[in-house]
């Protein structure tokens, strides 16, 4: 059993390090701010969500798990509000003047 | 596997430090002092100080970034070139750098148990909290009880702090005006964006159950008054930036917001001087009831509360002193 959750915890570090390390990748490497954020966004929420439920199995049934989803909650929540802000910030500045696309490409 | 996560974290720091220097956006600069005090509150956490990580996630990573993005409101995003050649200050940087390398060299190993430091006071601390305090977080007995003197400075260091901020901020004005916006009042908020209303609305209870569990289980587990105030502190700008300033002075108006400072402040004072009533020394606690260790326990979650009250005060009272201001005076 107890080898069972440690293959699983370890599946999941190991796909939310990977998420996350393509959302690092995309971050450097996409041309604009939008395409970027693209990357650095979606693969937050799903690496977050790897690798905490990864720590969760390893807790077990135990207050630290109940905590750990607590966390999970908030970030989930929160993460994706963050990128809105910061799209919507960048729109509302490029329909006020310089383009986003520009300033990035930089 | 400690130490490795040790050095990542420490490299991580000195590489956000140079970016933080080398970086003339300065809005950049304020996000990667953001990441620096993330970074450090993890490396505390690595050194077993849950206590002060806490501090340092929530006033560092947290509030001063708010209060940073404030300031930077009020002035340019960009840095002014340079003047002149730093020769003098690459030589004083240098020599300074290495003064407290070779100051190093004499500092006991990092755990080391015969180092002064754990030889001195913190064995007696130690063995005497469970018998004196009987509270399970030894780092609260000490900050709040066996060194009781010292917290009451730090909090009459952050009641002065905030004086001096509303008295720099408040300009040509009288400083009870200091919170007020002198035209078109930033009030809006981000009303009309309904994601971020929504979330917020939804997290800002949460937030503040938070601040109250971290204010009250501080005898417990980490926390105590210093990061409840934090993040109480955040709560409410988290309200403020949703609905705009002039709500949330609303809720929480001006004199109520300085009466925080002092109030919080002043109530640490008086259970010293309850304590000296009751024939007792200056905050020496034992004498609040019949029962020593209970008296104890009362008189850190009185101190505590004292110096949540302040902390959040301060910190909504600076916030508020930043939002108020227009640039360009």
């Amino acid at each position: 059993m107890s080898l069972a959750l440690d293959i699983g915890s370890w599946l999941l570090f190991g796909i939310g390090s990977l998420v996350l390390f393509i959302g690092a990748v995309g971050v450097l490497r996409m041309p604009t701010l939008y395409t970027r954020m693209h990357a650095a966004s979606l693969t937050d929420s799903l690496g977050a969500l790897a690798v905490l439920g990864g720590i969760m199995l390893q807790a077990g049934w135990s207050l630290a798990a109940l905590k750990l989803l607590a966390i999970l909650l908030f970030l989930l929540l929160t993460s994706p509000t963050s990128s809105y802000a910061l799209a919507n910030a960048a729109l509302l500045n490029a329909e006020g003047g310089s383009k986003p696309d520009e300033e990035a490409a930089q | 596997m400690t130490i490795l996560f040790a050095v990542f974290l420490l490299s991580m720091l000195v590489i956000t430090a140079v970016a933080i220097v080398r970086s003339s956006d300065l809005f950049a600069a304020v996000m990667l002092l953001g990441i620096f005090s993330l970074l450090m509150a993890a490396n505390f956490f690595v050194l077993d100080a849950a206590d002060v990580a806490l501090t340092e996630a929530a006033v560092g990573a947290g509030i001063s970034t708010v209060l940073f993005l404030g300031a930077l409101a009020l002035t340019a995003a960009r840095e002014r070139s340079r003047l002149g050649p730093p020769g003098l200050a690459l030589v004083v940087s240098l020599v300074m750098a290495a003064t407290v390398v070779y100051a190093t060299f004499d500092k006991p190993a990092l755990g080391d148990p015969n180092a002064p430091v754990h030889q001195h006071v913190a064995p007696w601390y130690l063995e005497q909290t469970p018998e004196l305090i009987g509270i399970p977080n030894v780092v609260t007995a000490v900050l709040g009880s066996f060194r009781a003197y010292d917290t009451l400075g730090e909090v009459f260091v952050v009641f002065a702090a905030a004086i001096g901020v509303l008295f720099i901020l408040s300009g040509d004005r009288p400083v009870s005006q200091v919170f007020r916006p002198k035209d078109a009042p930033s009030t809006r908020g981000l009303k009309h964006h309904l994601i971020p209303r929504i979330v917020g609305k939804l997290l800002i209870p949460f937030i503040f159950l938070f601040a109250l569990y971290v204010q009250f289980h501080g005898e417990y587990g980490p926390g105590g008054g210093f990061q409840a105030g934090a993040l109480m502190a955040a709560g409410v700008i988290l309200y403020a930036l949703l609905v705009g300033e002039g709500r949330a002075l609303e809720a929480l108006p001006e004199p109520l917001l300085k009466g925080m400072v002092a109030g919080g402040a002043l109530l640490y004072l008086l259970v010293g001087v309850v304590c000296m009533l009751l024939g007792g020394n200056f905050l020496d606690y034992s004498v609040l009831a019949a029962d020593a260790v209970f008296g104890q326990q009362l008189g850190i979650i009185l101190i505590e509360a004292g110096v949540g009250i302040a902390v959040t005060g301060v910190l909504l009272c600076i916030f508020h002193a930043f939002a108020a201001r227009d640039s360009g005076i």
